[in-house]
């Protein structure tokens, strides 16, 4: 970041999350409401860090069941049989369906839980007050936002397969236990990424760079 | 911080909110929820978890890992985990989890086996596994230990326990067509089937277990007789062609089937697992054991080709025993080659019958009867028992007039006297015959009856020249018949002067007296 460049915060100014007013703290007061839109108005994202914490530790925790419970179940003549992500993965594998099983693995294993590791790097740097590689980490944080949503896709294949697969007695497919926590995985990592705010990356260089001038 | 009161600017004042002093925020219960949610899931995942079992199977065909099924009753209560070789590669552990509160049934006398698609004779099973892929399934024991280990069954056991029923045991030496599954008749009623069978350990018997289900049960009683019911029984007898069978099935697959001999006496039912001989066919069944056998020595003179061992042994038709071993010896003394066949004979089959309940006779009662009946002139005899195949068999009977024998009590066992069997009294008589032909002198009647022919010739050579002779003096030109001619010829005119006497005699009767009176 250039030293020209100064940010809301070091003019004491506040920038409306809805409406991206400017305006000043009510004298006395560090946050107050938009004139405008009357959202309520704060410096950065209130408790980011902390949010974004408790949403990506929930995140990690549903990691575990999502992978570790079937999200399928498909009953054929020869029985009910559950798979779990990794069964499925490893049931595409075959010498001309591995893109698919690639697309699966990368999509539903390999994206949440690199989300997950991102958003803690990005959590840790901050609360250390890193300044390194400012630009990389915004663009990680730009990437994990948009891929967010993306992960859903394995969510709505499974709930396609099983509204579409109900060929009684023959076949039949139903969700388990275990999308459901994929869900939960998807969704509270949307909502970490959500909540953590992009600007505390900054925060210390240009602080260092009030310090300096 | 810049300054607050810093000269005005268009950025308008923010209104004042009520502060909340959030220290910890509320956002924190949501990785509390997920973590109470996952924990809670993994325990009800502990909890649902059932025990683990090892099953060892020979093979594991149509087993899959992961997929295969433990079925009881077709409620799914397991899975196969994994499938992998035994430590010395011979056989296939898979490791099957099965589903919560099934330890009650995995105790030490439970039985697994695959259920994959089987035919073998009469049943056809698991036809089902040919679509959705072969299954475990088991028979619940009744022991109390537990057990995580178990030996999978090779084939799936016919009788499982929950059909009411009682096991027996059969013993027999040949195991015939009969098989795991092989029904049970009575009356030709399917009763029961065979559960098992093995090899005794000394090799020499088969020991089939039976189960026969309730209420047919209860028909078994200790006198009721087995026997293998398998195949068609044609036997040719005096009264024609009689065919045994029990039914179509059971001449193709075999059978075993079972009779109580009727008596008067009502028998209580025989315990589980009572053993009892399976026999060859019914006839064999019939026969009734020997109670009291007794061994005695027969000696023969006379080749017994076609005499076995277990060849009957009867009396004027009724088979009240059998050869038990026939060999060769060397009689030093006379230097003759002696055949010695052993026999048992039953003496309660001749009717020898003491008091009721009383086995047996007692020892000298038997040899005074023995004695007597040798003195009267029993005797053994070969006979030939089937012309085809030339098998012997000894036959008792009474001679009276065979040569005087004393049983001598004191030889174990006890010689008995023989005579020549029916084709050997033939050949004897052919000897004798034989014999007295060789004492024919052929040379001398041959050397007579050659000197009677050159006589003979002699003889036919004088008639021929004699007719040659008769011929010759017959001849129309010989000199006799020339005279007989001329003799003939007289005699024809001495006829006709005869005639002409007689006429004129006739005409000048006093001729006779007068004469010839005097032409005029």
């Amino acid at each position: 970041m250039s030293a020209a460049v100064s940010t809301a915060l070091q003019q004491g100014l506040h920038s409306c999350r809805t409406c991206g007013l400017l305006s000043r703290p009510a004298h006395g007061e560090v946050e107050g409401r938009c004139p405008r839109c009357d959202e309520a108005l704060a410096f950065r994202k209130p408790a980011a860090l902390q949010r974004t914490w408790a949403f990506l530790i929930a995140a990690a925790v549903c990691y575990i069941p999502a992978n570790v419970l079937p999200v399928l179940t498909t009953t054929t003549a020869a029985g009910a049989e559950s798979d779990t992500i990794l069964q499925g993965v490893i049931l595409l594998w075959s010498p001309t369906g591995w893109p698919l099983s690639l697309i699966v693995l990368i999509a539903s294993i390999m994206i949440p839980i690199g989300k997950i590791i991102a958003l803690a790097f990005l959590l840790i740097s901050v609360q250390q007050g890193s300044i390194k590689s400012n630009e990389q980490r915004v663009r990680l944080y730009g990437m994990v936002e948009f891929i967010g949503r993306w992960s859903m896709v394995d969510v709505f294949v499974d709930t396609y397969t099983a509204s579409l697969v109900q060929l009684q007695p023959l076949m039949a497919v139903e969700p388990s236990a275990g999308l459901v926590f994929f869900a939960a995985v998807v969704v509270l990592t949307m909502l970490a990424a959500q909540s953590f705010d992009p600007r505390l990356i900054w925060d210390p260089e240009s602080e260092q760079e009030v310090r300096h001038a | 911080m810049p300054d607050r009161d810093a000269p005005p600017s268009p950025i308008p004042d923010s209104k004042i909110r009520s502060r909340r002093q959030t220290r910890l925020s509320l956002v924190w219960i949501i990785p509390i929820v997920a973590a109470i949610i996952g924990a809670w899931v993994a325990v009800v995942k502990i909890m649902n978890q059932g025990p683990k079992i090892e099953i060892v199977f020979r093979s594991a065909e149509g087993l899959e890992a992961g997929k295969t099924k433990v079925h009881y009753n077709g409620v799914d209560v397991g899975q196969v985990a994994t499938i992998r070789l035994s430590k010395d590669y011979k056989h296939v552990i898979a490791t099957v989890e099965m589903a919560p509160d099934t330890e009650g049934f995995l105790v030490d006398d439970t039985r697994f086996w695959a259920v994959t698609p089987r035919i073998s004779g009469a049943t056809v099973s698991g036809l089902g596994t040919l679509i959705s892929g072969a299954y475990i399934t088991f028979e619940i024991g009744k022991s109390p230990k537990n057990r995580r280990s178990f030996e999978a069954l090779d084939t799936p056991p016919v009788v499982t326990g929950d059909l009411p029923g009682r096991f027996f045991v059969l013993k027999t030496t040949d195991l015939g067509s009969v098989d795991t599954g092989t029904p049970v008749y009575f009356r030709r009623l399917k009763v029961g089937q065979v559960a098992s069978y093995e090899l005794d350990k000394d090799g020499r018997n088969l020991t089939v277990k039976i189960y026969v289900y309730a209420p047919y049960d209860q028909y078994v009683n200790p006198e009721t007789r087995f026997w293998q019911a398998s195949g068609i029984d044609v036997s040719l007898s005096a009264t024609g062609v009689s065919v045994q069978t029990q039914s179509v099935m059971s001449m193709l697959i075999g059978g075993i089937a079972f009779e109580t001999p009727a008596t008067g006496q009502v028998l209580p039912p025989a315990d589980p697992n009572t053993v009892f001989t399976l026999y060859r066919d019914r006839a064999e069944a019939y026969k009734p054991p020997p109670q009291n056998p007794q061994t005695f020595l027969l000696i023969f003179n006379q080749s017994v080709r076609g005499l076995t061992v277990g060849a009957p042994v009867d009396f004027r038709g009724i088979l009240i025993g059998e050869v038990t071993e026939v060999h060769a010896e060397v009689d030093l003394k006379t230097k003759e080659f002696l055949i010695y066949a052993d026999i048992t004979v039953d003496p309660q089959r001749l009717g020898v019958r003491t008091a009721a309940g009383q086995t047996g006779v007692s020892k000298g009662k038997n040899r005074k009867l023995v004695d007597g009946m040798v003195s009267r002139g029993l005797r053994a005899q070969l006979r030939t028992g089937n012309l085809l195949t030339g098998s012997l068999y000894v036959a008792f009977d009474f001679y009276p007039d065979a040569p005087q024998y004393k049983v001598d009590w004191s030889q174990n066992p006890v010689r008995l006297p023989t005579i020549p069997g029916q084709l050997e009294g033939i050949e004897a008589s052919v000897a004798k015959v034989m014999n007295k032909l060789e004492q024919v002198p052929y040379q001398e009647i041959g050397n007579d009856l050659r000197k009677t022919i050159a006589g003979l010739d002699q003889t036919l050579a004088d008639t021929r020249r004699t007719l040659d002779n008769a011929n010759r003096l017959l001849e129309p030109d010989s000199e006799l018949s020339q005279e007989m001619t001329s003799t003939l010829r007289e005699l024809k005119g001495a006829a006709r002067e005869l005639r002409l006497l007689t006429d004129y005699l006739e005409r000048h009767p006093e001729s006779l007296l007068r004469g010839k009176p005097e032409e005029k």
